[in-house]
């Protein structure tokens, strides 16, 4: 492979770590901070790709949509659109704990992934939505592309700080001890319903912004780009391997796991025809390998969270 | 200051607690005693709002607080430890006091974003407060300790210190001389007094170390089989035939002398220490 391709490739990498990035700083603050199993994150995404799709995209008929308004506005609807989603789906599901929160959420985004499937009027089901704009999509391929990698490198930079912040706050603390041992925090006066769904709705914003990334790098959306094996399982496996708890460690899963993910690929396609299509499921087992070596030598990952947080220095 | 009246907490079939009215007055520091199994713990619970009461109702400072929830007693000055230690075990243990204070500023989402200044501010003074705490307590040299790492010991003297942490009014510590070694207990039991004494605490002891309940406590209530046995001073409640026998089981002529000696019923105590240790 020429030099440019490479360099092309790796810059779509690096827009998709980002994106999945995202995923995991906002799996991190359900689950690292909070303890929330929430195995619906592909339901997330999907409401924030749809939302900001359709806010942003050109009219069709027979479908809502059609408001053409700006990508910072569609961006916004993500993020709010996740949230509020996420806001009847707390206040039910929050009331089962771990396994069976993962049970309900994941019921939860089959439910979305169906509501997508089969309602034109809204979300143009199998055909998708398609025309949606691309910030500085009328440059040139590699320019526009470093651009949008730019954009992307900026929204988790944004989120990563305002998710320290947090974290490091009296907020993220009473977070911690919720997650430790809710009977002591309810003594010490903490509302945990409220405080958990709070983290929930967070978390689902974040994912929401992800989605609106994703859709409008692709510039179309269909039901089945949004496959809950990668926008699910692999993001919880960047958060596990990464280190949950840690912001940084969830960034640091999404770089490790998408680089073994994308490059395993590349090398299982380089050999013979025959071999290659049942070669391209090693990538499944090599992540697999790389959790378990990870689990083994490092349990609390890669980078675990950290000790004796300091507020307000 | 509490008042319990006719309480009653059946799971299913089966009555822990029996029909429970005493009260608590202010400034008090009120013994609970009974075996294994009297109901003692789950009484805390429902005192607490952890649990909710089949029947009877439960007045904190003249009002009616038999629902509310464990959260909103805490507001109301009601703190609870538990008696299997329940520190946030990721947390350090000056974290663990910290979260403690009611109403922070920085526990609001959005403070930390437009108003970090005053979050500053709230944190600086709580630090203080929890460090001052840690001196109180002796721990200062584990400040930066995960709570996790603690001892059974230490981790019962973080449970009184989270109390420190707020302006409580009653306190209900459960069983917090169990598994601590005899220096530390002589040192938890100075600290509960100055607690009492000094910033005005209320508490309510469940204790199985009678020598503790024997210095700390005025008056005492004896449970057994979820009824209130007895209430008095400890040495009347201590010799009262009612309480020996709910410890040692029916008395029978010559055994119900030698079971009032004391050594005997410290035997039992201890076995059954032993038995819930297990």
């Amino acid at each position: 492979m020429e030099l440019i391709g490479l360099a092309n490739y790796a810059i779509f990498m690096g827009i998709l770590i980002g994106i999945y990035a995202l995923l995991a700083l906002g799996l991190n603050i359900q689950w690292g901070l909070t303890g929330l199993f929430n195995a619906g994150i592909a339901g997330f995404f999907a409401v924030g790709a749809y939302a900001s799709a359709i806010i942003t995209s050109p009219h069709v008929a027979g479908r809502v949509g059609g408001f053409e308004l700006p990508i910072v506005v569609g961006w916004m609807g993500a993020i709010v659109f996740a949230g509020l989603i996420a806001w009847p789906i707390g206040k039910v599901c929050l009331r089962f704990r771990s396994d069976y929160l993962a049970i309900a959420t994941i019921g939860v985004a089959e439910i979305i992934r169906l509501v997508i499937k089969s309602e034109d009027w809204l979300t143009g089901s199998s055909r998708g939505i398609t025309g949606i704009p691309r910030p500085f999509g009328e440059l040139d391929y590699v320019a526009s592309q470093l651009a949008y990698l730019g954009l992307v490198i900026a929204a988790v930079a944004v989120v990563y700080f305002l998710l320290e912040r947090q974290l490091k706050s009296p907020w993220g603390r009473m977070m911690r001890a919720i997650r430790d041992n809710e009977a002591a925090a309810a003594a010490m006066g903490k509302q945990i319903e409220a405080r958990r769904l709070q983290a929930f709705i967070f978390g689902a914003a974040v994912m929401g912004l992800a989605g609106a990334l994703f859709v409008h790098f692709n510039r179309s959306i269909t039901p089945e780009a949004i496959d809950p094996m990668i926008a699910t399982f692999l993001i919880w496996i960047m958060l596990i391997l990464g280190g949950s708890g840690n912001n940084r460690g969830a960034i640091l899963g999404a770089i490790v796991i998408w680089l073994l993910w994308s490059v395993s690929e590349m090398i299982t396609d380089r050999l013979p025809t025959d071999v290659a299509l049942q070669a391209k499921y090693i990538r499944i087992f090599v992540v697999g390998l790389a959790l378990q070596l990870v689990l083994r030598f490092r349990p609390e990952g890669i980078l675990p969270e950290e000790q004796a947080r300091q507020t307000a220095r | 200051m509490l008042e319990l009246d006719n309480i009653v907490k059946a799971f299913g079939g089966f009555r822990a607690v029996d029909g429970c009215t005493f009260s608590v007055n202010k400034g008090e520091i009120l013994g609970l005693v009974g075996p294994n199994g009297a109901g003692k713990t789950t009484l805390f619970g429902v005192i607490a709002g952890a649990l909710q009461p089949t029947s009877g109702t439960i007045r904190f400072l003249g009002e009616d607080v038999t629902h509310l929830s464990t959260d909103a007693l805490f507001h109301k000055g009601l703190v609870r430890t538990f008696q299997i230690p329940h520190e946030f075990h990721r947390l350090t243990v000056l974290e663990n006091l910290m979260m403690v204070p009611p109403n922070q500023p920085g526990e609001n989402l959005f403070a930390n974003w437009l108003a970090w200044g005053k979050v500053r501010a709230c944190e600086e003074e709580v630090r203080a407060r929890a460090v001052e705490t840690l001196a109180f307590l002796e721990l200062t040299h584990v400040t930066e300790e995960r709570a996790g790492n603690l001892s059974g010991g230490q981790k019962k003297l973080l449970e009184l210190g989270r109390t420190m942490m707020t302006d409580a009014k009653l306190v209900l510590l459960d069983e917090p001389a169990a598994g601590v070694n005899r220096t530390l207990l002589r040192k938890l039991e100075e600290k509960i007094q100055i607690l009492n004494r000094e910033r005005g605490y209320t508490f309510i002891l469940i204790e199985h170390d009678m020598e503790m309940i024997e210095k700390l406590c005025q008056p005492v209530v004896c449970m057994a089989e979820g009824k209130v046995l007895i209430q008095g001073d400890f040495h009347t409640v201590r010799s009262d035939p009612r309480v020996l026998e709910a410890y040692l089981g029916e008395p029978a002529g010559a055994e119900r002398e030698q079971a009032q000696h004391d050594p005997h019923i410290e035997e039992v105590r201890e076995q059954e220490l032993h038995k819930e240790d297990l």
